[in-house]
């Protein structure tokens, strides 16, 4: 034909391109950052060149956002939903990078890697949540579990957060091994790995899941079960959040979960996955058992990592209703609950964060004492109303907003996610967040209780350590942060509508 | 406008109070009492206002009301509405936050600043509360006129705080996400129904359902109120609630918090449900009969001064909820006098526990002997209250009851027996505090000062207001049965018209 074609091409290469700025970008401000720490290794301009990277690849949202939405080759879709969850994995990494500067040591010491490590995990999310082929779907999730065990592990002279890394190391593997199992299954019945034709060969008239498609359906959302700490797959979380450092707790039970999630929404409705009942019938069980089995063990813990790490099962659970309703409703509600997920746990672990000592890389010898543990302890928060008034108050918002009280986004993502389960008439998992999210309170008035002691008792509390005080950067953060949850938690209609411009591509 | 005013003079007021702390320790109690002072006066100049359009017989019902879009996706607006009943409560709601700033002008030394802030707060989600006329709206204030609750029993309450306070907030809570629930459903089949999404009272009003549905929709609402009421097998969390809160928290969760369950009975159980509330109206009403009946004679057996007059709040409401349910004129203007009587005679209890609590350091009866002799005043305030708790006629109290029993006779004349024997106990009880508070000689040698000036205003107001509500309530009488306009009511007064 005439050169038209070859235009045509250029055209639609140049769209692609900007379409995949945002995993462009964090590819390679991750590459700058690697070649900037290895030339001039000091952590301060190291941290302003992610930060930089970060606002970069948000900022390319909007422009790959005026493409519409856009199939890039087999494997990666940029739609409004997955723009919409780069651009909330991005946000929460800028945070976790903020959160890591100070506690990791600040200027004095040499954790450059770590940045590099945050900037690769993301891109891994960002991939999992525009992934349409199991091919995508595998890298985009090494690519987030191979940074985290570093990113874990990183104080690697320190008992904690080792055993975590490795407890993390086998379980990723062993989830991932099923995964890719299952994805096999799949392949053997179907012939395909795009989500979209896997979508469209069950639907045709004579074609169903049968018992090897069923099996590796199985597999696959056992492998997913694993990531997301569902109940009979979450024994791993609250040892990994209590040794992780509280920075890169955060990022776990935000990015790596938020990721997974939205990866998991997107193949159920692509796949057709919903209209399998046994499936369905499972995982309202998985739901059901999730939220009750989370906020019962939440119960027993003293330790805030611990109570944090139950509740975020919980609220996993609580997510999995909204999930079940699978109509556009029900992607609105998750993707609602999820930002108020992220805002909520950001803000929790940042005032851990913020109170914890935090590592200083103990290579530097004894100047540079190793913290051994976070201040984690409930004991280390008695009477924090009293002496540090805004960090509780901070707090408390964030515990409030996980128990779905007004004012907070938490409540209208629980509203949210009822709304979707009542509207689709689920009423066993609706009254199982009932009651769970009443035991739930529990758990969550029990730390605020202990915050608001008297402070006569903590002074003669022998477990009192000497806290940090916080950077700017810090206090901005979480002062950002509380103000975003109490703002889209009064008035949430200018994100509904964002989010309502989201769900259009996936249905 | 005003209405809106209503609620945001108190938010308002609450932070700058607690703003106002930091450079004065005494300010903050300044603008507190400055802030309930303005919304008292907002609230009578509404109803002095509208008392003319009260009186007359075939008005409209609703007096003020304000609107503007909020959650368009779900058709939630902010939207406030206020008809003679809001009215009333919301005027009650204005006088006891005069009253709980003032008892707790001294009992309140540390972080006064952040008390305030939770007391007007509380009061600002209780005026919410009654106002609301959007199902979603209406439960935001429901559940956030809680934690500032909950913060007032943990922080200042006594030596129970902790167990107390986390009992209540769980039990409201609790029960709340079941009314959240019962809501989503209501609003679902009026859109299955309509094509409308929407949270507004009046356009859920007459939501064709299966009777089934309506049942199960109106149980979820019911539990919600049945805490907050209370009614009887879910009163648990309000003896500790009441016991351990500082005074101004008690006087607030007798006063208006409670209020806020039966109103709820009364604004969106029956008019929401009218099919469903009438044939569960056998059970609730006996529920009702054995609250009455079984608070009373709780109130008989305790020794703590606090815990006795709450047994008695679980009595006196159960006579509202009597009211309620019987669903007739009579007994819905009792309803409405039973809530605000007992609103101030029991608010008037509290505080005198307060005061001797402050004076004494002691709740337990059987450590007070004799008090007669010591403090005179506060014991003749404490005789002047227990006996309008008891019922005497021309007290607030007695027109609530009567009018109750009256309305209860035409629905059910054994439950109105039954409920009449609480006249019985209720003296009982009410003696009982009498004597062994202030009577006898002063074995324990109490040298105590009696009630001092702001205490003594603070006393012969509520006074003089229960006397008023029993010598001339027709103005609050005129007020109750606006909420009558809906169906069942309608078939009600048409009897009553025929039998005339």
């Amino acid at each position: 034909m005439n050169p038209l074609p070859s235009a045509l091409h250029s055209d639609s290469l140049h769209s692609d391109l900007v379409a995949l700025s945002p995993l462009i970008l964090l590819a390679g401000s991750a590459v700058v950052v690697m070649l900037a720490a290895a030339f001039y290794r000091h952590p301060r301009p190291v941290m302003m060149l992610t930060l930089a990277g970060l606002v970069l690849s948000f900022a390319s949202l909007f422009l790959s956002q005026g493409i519409g939405s856009r199939q890039v080759t087999a494997l990666l879709v940029l739609d409004h939903y997955a723009l919409f969850f780069i651009g909330l994995i991005v946000a929460a990494t800028f945070v976790v990078a903020v959160l890591c500067y100070r506690y990791f040591g600040g200027s004095e010491s040499r954790h450059e890697a770590l940045y590099i490590l945050l900037l690769l995990a993301a891109l891994g999310g960002g991939v999992l949540v525009a992934s349409s082929h199991f091919a995508s779907f595998l890298l985009g999730l090494e690519l987030l579990s191979i940074s985290l065990f570093a990113l874990i592990a990183y104080p690697r002279f320190t008992e904690r957060p080792l055993e975590a890394g490795i407890k993390y190391l086998i379980l990723a593997g062993f989830s991932s091994g099923l995964l890719l199992f299952g994805m096999a299954v799949v392949y053997a019945q179907l012939g395909t790995m795009q989500f979209a034709k896997i979508g469209t060969m069950l639907t045709a008239p004579d074609q169903a899941l049968e018992l090897y498609g069923l099996a590796g359906l199985a597999l696959i959302v056992t492998g997913v079960g694993f990531k997301l700490a569902l109940v009979p797959f979450h024994m791993w979380t609250p040892d990994v959040y209590e040794g992780a450092p509280a920075p890169i707790t955060a990022f776990i039970a935000t990015v790596s979960k938020g990721a997974m999630l939205a990866l998991l929404l997107r193949y159920f409705l692509m796949a057709g996955a919903h209209q399998s009942q046994p499936i369905t019938l499972a995982l309202s069980l998985v739901a059901v058992t999730t939220i009750l089995v989370g906020n019962l063990l939440a119960l027993l813990q003293d330790n805030i990592k611990r109570i944090l790490a139950y509740s975020s099962i919980a609220q996993l659970g609580y997510l999995l209703v909204g999930f079940l309703a699978f109509d556009p409703l029900a992607i609105e509600a998750v993707a609602y609950f999820l930002t108020a997920y992220f805002v909520t746990m950001l803000g929790a672990f940042g005032v851990v964060t913020v109170l914890s000592g935090g590592f200083n890389n103990g290579s530097e010898g004894e100047s540079h004492r190793v913290a051994e543990r976070d201040s984690d302890r409930l004991a280390d928060y008695a009477s924090l109303f009293w002496h540090r008034p805004w960090l509780a108050g901070v707090f408390t918002a964030m515990l409030l907003s996980l128990a779905g009280i007004p004012l907070t986004m938490g409540f209208i993502g629980k509203f949210y996610i009822l709304t979707a389960g009542v509207e689709a008439s689920l009423w066993i998992p609706v009254i199982a967040l009932v009651v769970g999210s009443t035991i739930g309170l529990f758990y969550y008035l029990r730390i605020i209780a202990v915050m608001c002691a008297p402070s006569s008792q903590a002074i003669t509390e022998p477990t009192m350590r000497p806290v940090a005080s916080p950077s700017l950067g810090e206090s901005v953060t979480l002062a950002a942060l509380t103000l975003l949850l109490i703002w889209l938690g009064v008035f949430p209609a200018q994100l509904i509508d964002v989010l309502e411009g989201t769900v259009v591509d996936l249905t | 406008m005003i209405l809106s005013a209503l609620i945001f003079i108190l938010v308002a007021g609450g932070l700058l109070s607690w703003m106002a702390n930091r450079w004065h320790p005494d300010a903050a109690k300044w603008v507190a009492l400055a802030t309930v002072g303005i919304e008292l006066v907002l609230t009578i100049w509404l109803w002095l206002q509208s008392a003319s359009a009260m009186a007359l017989p075939a008005h409209g019902g609703w007096l003020a009301e304000t609107r503007a879009e909020w959650i368009p996706r779900f058709g939630v607006s902010f939207h406030l509405a206020m008809d003679g009943i809001s009215l009333v409560l919301v005027v009650l709601t204005a006088f006891l936050g005069v009253v709980s700033v003032a008892c707790s002008w001294t009992e309140i030394q540390e972080r006064a600043g952040f008390f305030y802030l939770n007391l007007l707060w509380t009061l600002a989600g209780a005026v919410g509360v009654f106002l609301a006329v959007d199902l979603f709206l209406f439960f935001f204030f429901w559940e956030l006129m809680l934690v500032p609750m909950y913060f007032m029993i943990a922080i200042w309450g006594h030596e129970n705080r902790q167990y107390a306070s986390i009992k209540f907030f769980i039990f409201a809570e609790g029960s709340g996400l079941f009314m959240l629930v019962s809501i989503l459903a209501l609003v679902f089949v009026h859109y299955r129904g309509t094509g409308v999404l929407t949270f507004d009272y009046f356009e859920l009003l007459n939501t064709a359902m299966s009777p089934s549905t309506e049942l199960w929709i109106m149980l979820g609402f019911f539990i919600a109120f049945a805490v907050k009421a209370p009614i009887v097998p879910f009163h648990t969390w309000l003896p500790d609630a009441h016991t351990e809160a500082p005074t101004a928290g008690s006087v607030i969760l007798a006063g208006v918090l409670l209020k806020t369950g039966s109103y709820g009975l009364l604004r969106f159980v029956v008019p929401l449900f009218p099919e469903a509330a009438g044939y569960f109206a056998p059970v609730a009403m006996a529920l009702g009969a054995t609250g009455v009946l079984y608070g009373a004679f709780l109130a008989f057996a305790q020794t703590d001064f606090k815990r006795l007059v709450a047994y008695t709040s679980v009595s006196h409401l159960g006579f509202a909820v009597l009211g309620i349910f019987a669903w007739n004129p009579w007994s819905l203007g009792g309803a409405v006098m039973q809530m605000i009587a007992h609103g101030i005679s029991t608010g008037a209890l509290f505080v005198i526990a307060g005061i001797l609590q402050e004076r004494t350091h002691t709740r337990d009866m059987r450590r007070f002997e004799g008090l007669w002799s010591v403090m005179p005043r506060l014991a003749a305030m404490g005789l002047f209250f227990a006996i309008s708790a008891l019922g005497l006629p021309g007290m607030g109290n007695f027109v609530g009851e009567f009018l109750v029993l009256m309305g209860l006779y035409r629905a059910s004349s054994v439950l109105a027996s039954v409920a009449a024997v609480a006249f019985v106990a209720s003296v009982v009880y009410a003696l009982a505090l009498v004597q062994k508070t202030f009577h006898g000689e002063n074995t324990h040698g109490w040298k105590l000062h009696d009630l001092s000036s702001r205490e003594m205003a603070t006393l012969c107001s509520m006074a003089a207001i229960t006397l008023w509500l029993g010598l001339y309530p027709q103005p609050v009488l005129d007020a109750a049965p606006d909420i009558a306009n809906s169906p069942p009511a309608v078939a009600a007064a048409h009897q009553e018209g025929n039998a005339e």
